[in-house]
């Protein structure tokens, strides 16, 4: 039996149509796809991420578990809500999940992690925290709601209770607490907006008061045309446990820089930098007529290689697709799909930001 | 709940026939459209070209996958809807009508025996539902 989040009344009456993803039953779109995209990029949209989990690290040594746990260094964060983006390794660099984190207080972390993910999650991290004085407690009861697009900020605030002020002055990657909100400043889309965490009942007020204002509901169809448009990875497709950040685009979230920590996966990692055979993760836009899929193959000078994520961007009306490759010069590329080549153009993700097409 | 009209014939594969003096006209059927999502991308076959009852003979394309499109009947495409090619949702919004796919010339008009006609569509629509 798939479970199923508070919400999901809601969405069905607003017409949602199902899917099983991670074992939950998840709206995939409440009717065309195509509108929704372009909802959250022209105005706003709200999507129900209850399905991930919320999990609080708390504890007096909480600042040294997380930074030996997560790739990225949460010593960047200086000032409390700020938060981070990052990969959680095993020790042979290979990606556990991909996450962020915010830095609410020193003794107080909390992290978003996928749903297909949690259960192997929540065990690593209480692994991992023996020996700290920490506790790593999920919050599965809690619902997330993202309000994503250029209204979504204004649209929300009058709709967060006492949190509404705080909110309000968030700056990007940043989160607040207050009462029963926690509001980030933070997405999947490649657009404003936040992502609010909150109890069943906060959740279904909040829900009511964005369609009363007409803010559009987005199923999971359009949150992944979005977050390819957004170049932002899909853990499972475009990266799981066999894949290291350096082979999926995410060297840049891997904190080398305090050569005095000892992350997880940071030995494999150096090693693996070391050598310098990493494949190469490119973007790629279909040049020809076609859509892209992941798994069709990439042929380049440098060898094959495979799309990890393809599909059609409704902001740009073309293919567009996530690409890992061998490393070396790759000269002209194509795109085997359905039996034919189909040129394409190699180009550095992100697509989309901010509704404007950047490649 | 998907439209089915009664004087077309349907095959399993979800596509839809109308014939007129010897003359298929195929698309997908109302069904097949609401199932694929919005549709981004149609490849239609030549014309020219031919295909035995049962071949793929045209690719859609929607946000969320690509599906082949089977002829339902043998026979010669000797029209398709060019204006797929710039207006592949006109399938989403009238896939009876203006979302035709292509027209084949039958060779075998035995053939039609084998599709179903609305109501036994509808039923099998329904089970799959």
């Amino acid at each position: 039996m798939p479970k199923q989040t508070p919400l999901y009344d809601r969405h069905a009456a607003k017409g949602a149509k199902f899917v099983d993803f991670a074992g939950w039953d998840m709206p995939i779109a409440y009717g065309s796809q195509l509108d929704e995209h372009h909802a959250v990029r022209e105005k706003a949209g709200v999507f129900d991420v209850s399905h991930m989990t919320a999990v609080d690290i708390e504890g007096a040594e909480a600042v040294a578990f997380m930074r030996k746990l997560l790739a990225n260094d949460v010593a960047k964060l200086k000032k409390p809500g700020k938060a981070l983006y990052t990969c959680m390794l095993q020790e042979d660099g290979g990606i556990i999940d991909d996450l962020i984190c915010y830095r609410m207080r020193d003794d107080w972390f909390r992290v978003v992690v996928n749903a297909g993910t949690t259960d192997k999650d929540v065990a690593w991290m209480q692994q991992q925290v023996e020996g700290f004085d920490a506790a790593v407690t999920a919050r599965p009861e809690l619902c997330i709601l993202a309000v994503q697009g250029p209204f979504a900020r204004e649209i929300c605030d009058p709709l967060l209770g006492k949190a509404a002020e705080a909110a309000a002055e968030l700056k990007p990657f940043t989160a607040v607490a207050e009462g029963p909100w926690f509001v980030g400043r933070t997405g999947y889309t490649g657009e404003d907006g936040f992502e609010i965490i909150t109890d069943a009942e906060h959740a279904l007020k909040l829900w009511g008061g964005l369609m009363d204002a007409h803010v559009v509901p987005i199923g999971l169809g359009a949150r992944d045309t979005l977050r390819l448009e957004a170049g932002m990875n899909l853990y499972g497709q475009d990266m799981d446990e066999s894949v290291s950040p350096l082979a999926c685009g995410l060297e840049w979230t891997v904190s080398m820089a305090d050569e005095t920590r000892d992350f997880n996966g940071r030995a494999a990692l150096e090693a693996q930098k070391a050598a310098g055979d990493a494949p190469v993760f490119i973007g790629v836009v279909l040049e020809g007529r076609g859509v892209m899929r992941a798994h069709q193959k990439v042929l380049a000078e440098s060898g094959d290689g495979e799309l990890t994520s393809g599909g059609f961007s409704p902001t740009m009306q073309a293919s567009i697709g996530l690409a890992r490759l061998p490393p070396g010069e790759l000269g002209k590329v194509t795109v085997e799909i359905r039996g034919r080549e189909v040129p394409a153009r190699v180009v550095t993700p992100p697509f989309v930001r901010n509704g404007d097409v950047l490649v | 709940m998907s439209e089915a009209p009664d004087n077309l014939k349907y095959a399993e594969s979800h596509e839809w026939v109308q014939v007129d003096d010897g003359v298929a006209t195929i698309g997908i059927s109302d069904h097949a459209q609401d199932a694929l999502g919005d549709l981004v991308f149609v490849e239609v076959p030549e014309v020219g070209a031919t295909f035995d009852a049962g071949d793929a003979a045209a690719v859609v394309e929607s946000v969320k996958a690509a599906s082949d499109v089977y002829s339902p009947v043998s026979g010669e495409v000797i029209a398709v809807n060019e204006a797929l090619a710039d207006a592949p949702e006109l399938i989403n919004d009238e896939p009876y009508g203006e979302g035709w796919i292509m027209r084949i010339r039958m060779t075998d008009d035995d053939e039609l025996d084998n599709l179903m006609d609305a109501e036994a569509y509808a039923a099998r629509v329904t089970d799959d539902d």
